[in-house]
């Protein structure tokens, strides 16, 4: 069974906000006073698929990621986190692409691995928040998706998935091939990869695909919504302190204050 | 700008508030780049919501009328919806980006060929351009966006439209679609559906909602919490740090992940403010922080704020407001 888990590489979403900075030329974020990271859903996905290769004999994860050079970091943590292949697909000019684009390339980098029985996504990544890219790959390869799934298991051909739901979650069982789409939850939270596994995987091959590797569609390529402008929204408001010594004095203080707003 | 078509899905005999948003928005949006809004309810009983979409703004109210489609599923609600967008004159197709629309829209417009955007919170238009805005980066900052392609599905966030503020619009026409529905459309199947633990009231409907995270220390600090949301008759929320420690269930999660809310109270407990849970509060009228360190982030979106231990704090404040208030 090959699994493929989709990785993101991202700016550290709780960046402080003082060093969060917008460069107007670029509209992008200022990345020099910051940390990137692997997109904590990623992060979930990555840690599902490695559990369910460790329960199913003959299984396989590959970590599969579209960014430039320096995002081969995230494919080294899914190298010690015991991922059995790492691929890294990119051009040049694919800086500006949107989810639609990129569910496409991806699709077509996991038709080009010979496909995939599971695939497993973030359900957003924590920098643009768009949530389309496991529900386009879904599309793209003709599959179901479910999405914002918190477990997993497999029964025969069947995949019995938990998944948020409104009011409460459901449990719902799809045919593999699908895509899922990972939110976090107790049961996938991201194991310490071993010392020993960190250092195997600085020297285990990630493989490149670029534009000419996968049977791509060129208009299916292009991104479908541009990034015009960005700008920091100020939402900051002046929080009051109240003032005590001790828990039932600031509690006092607090219910007071509540029924003076007329809140209560 | 031709047609909008926009999806209004129906909870019993009335829209959900989603799709009440939604229609409302696009209302608004009709009203400044032209053309008429048309909605669609799929389902049985739709009368009564088609009525209430025509009242939100719709000047058609598309109704398909199929038993299969009473329950909602994903692939036969792609279907459905391509075809009603292919058969209406519409270029745009709006849909509510709640728990159904993160579904709907990536496959609508992978299918359809058209732009997506989502969490759409306002739009402008300038030199005939029109222009989504959307907040990125965590709430951070704010996205401009323009589409390249002639079609695009919009999805809007949650909480973000005044529905209260709309202006009913008087006419309207109901006009029954036909859709072949069929079973095998139907490839994901319902195991078990379980419903929210410990509330009574949905966190997106809640007037007032008291929110525990890791500083309540552990899963009984949220027993304190339930006893103070129900004196004021509130509900109770989460932090996904709360969620993820299984504390209590990942359904009573706040934030961009979670709930997105938009209360008239607040009350953080032991919450330092990640940013996706402070994304998920954007709309709350008035936050309450309680915690014991005052550089908690959950401070800068605070009206009030407790520097305090909350396991002291939460009991205390629970026995003066039963004072005040019983």
């Amino acid at each position: 069974m090959h699994i493929v888990v989709c990785l993101k590489y991202v700016l550290d979403p709780e960046i402080t906000p003082r060093y969060f900075q917008i460069n107007p030329e670029t509209n992008r974020p200022d990345h020099s006073d910051s940390d990137m990271v692997l997109d904590s859903f990623a992060e979930n996905a990555l840690e599902l698929a490695i559990q369910l290769r460790d329960k199913t004999p003959g299984a396989s994860v590959t970590a599969l990621c579209l960014g430039d050079e320096d995002s081969e970091e995230v494919l080294r943590r899914a190298l010690a986190f015991t991922a059995n292949a790492a691929v890294r697909v990119w051009e040049e000019d694919w800086e500006e692409l949107d989810g639609l684009p990129v569910g496409h390339i991806l699709a077509q980098a996991i038709k080009t691995l010979g496909g995939a029985k599971l695939v497993l996504t973030g359900y957003q990544a924590s920098d643009i928040e768009e949530g389309l890219v496991g529900p386009v790959m879904a599309e793209e390869l003709g599959v179901p998706c479910v999405t914002r799934v918190s477990d997993l298991e497999l029964v025969g051909d069947q995949i019995k998935a938990s998944s948020e739901a409104e009011g409460g979650y459901t449990v719902v069982s799809v045919p593999s091939p699908a895509v899922l789409t990972i939110i976090s939850a107790e049961t996938n939270v991201p194991r310490l990869p071993k010392v020993k596994d960190i250092r195997l995987a600085r020297s285990k091959k990630i493989t490149l695909f670029e534009r000419d590797d996968l049977h791509l569609d060129s208009e299916r390529c292009q991104p479908g919504a541009k990034l015009v402008k960005a700008y920091i929204s100020n939402r900051e408001v002046n929080c009051e302190v109240l003032p005590g010594n001790d828990g039932a004095e600031l509690a006092g203080e607090l219910a007071d204050r509540l029924v003076a707003l007329k809140i209560l | 700008m031709s047609n909008i078509l926009v999806f209004t899905h129906q909870q019993g005999e009335s829209l959900t508030p989603g799709g009440r948003e939604a229609v409302v928005f696009s209302s608004r949006l009709a009203s400044s780049t032209g053309g008429e809004v048309r909605a669609v309810l799929l389902g049985s009983k739709s009368e009564q919501s088609a009525k209430e979409a025509i009242a939100c703004g719709a000047n058609i109210a598309y109704t398909v009328d199929k038993l299969l489609l009473a329950e909602y599923d994903v692939e036969l609600y792609v279907n459905c919806l391509c075809h009603v967008f292919e058969q209406t004159d519409a270029d745009t197709m709006i849909v509510s980006f709640d728990r159904m629309g993160k579904d709907l829209v990536g496959r609508l417009a992978a299918r359809l060929n058209a732009s997506a955007i989502t969490e759409v919170v306002d739009f402008k238009t300038d030199c005939e351009k029109l222009t989504w805005i959307r907040p990125i980066y965590g709430d951070k900052a704010f996205g401009e966006y323009q589409t390249t392609r002639s079609k695009v599905v919009v999805g809007l966030r949650q909480k973000s439209q005044n529905v209260t503020k709309f202006t009913e619009h008087h006419g309207g026409e109901i006009i029954p679609l036909e859709y072949a529905a069929t079973e095998e459309e139907m490839v994901i199947k319902l195991v078990v559906k379980i419903q929210a633990a410990l509330s009574d009231v949905r966190l997106e409907d809640a007037r007032i909602i008291v929110s525990g995270g890791r500083g309540l220390g552990g899963p009984e600090g949220f027993s304190e919490l339930q006893t103070l949301a129900s004196l004021l008759g509130g509900t109770v929320g989460a932090s996904r740090a709360a969620c993820d420690a299984g504390w209590v269930p990942a359904n009573l999660q706040v934030g961009q992940t979670g709930a997105v809310v938009a209360p008239d109270l607040y009350i953080a407990v032991g919450i330092s403010g990640a940013s996706q849970h402070l994304a998920g509060i954007t709309n709350a009228k008035t936050v309450v922080a309680i915690n014991t360190d005052p550089e908690s982030p959950i401070f800068k979106r605070a009206n009030i704020g407790v520097v305090a231990d909350c396991r002291t704090v939460i009991p205390a404040l629970t026995e003066k407001l039963r004072k005040v208030l019983l």
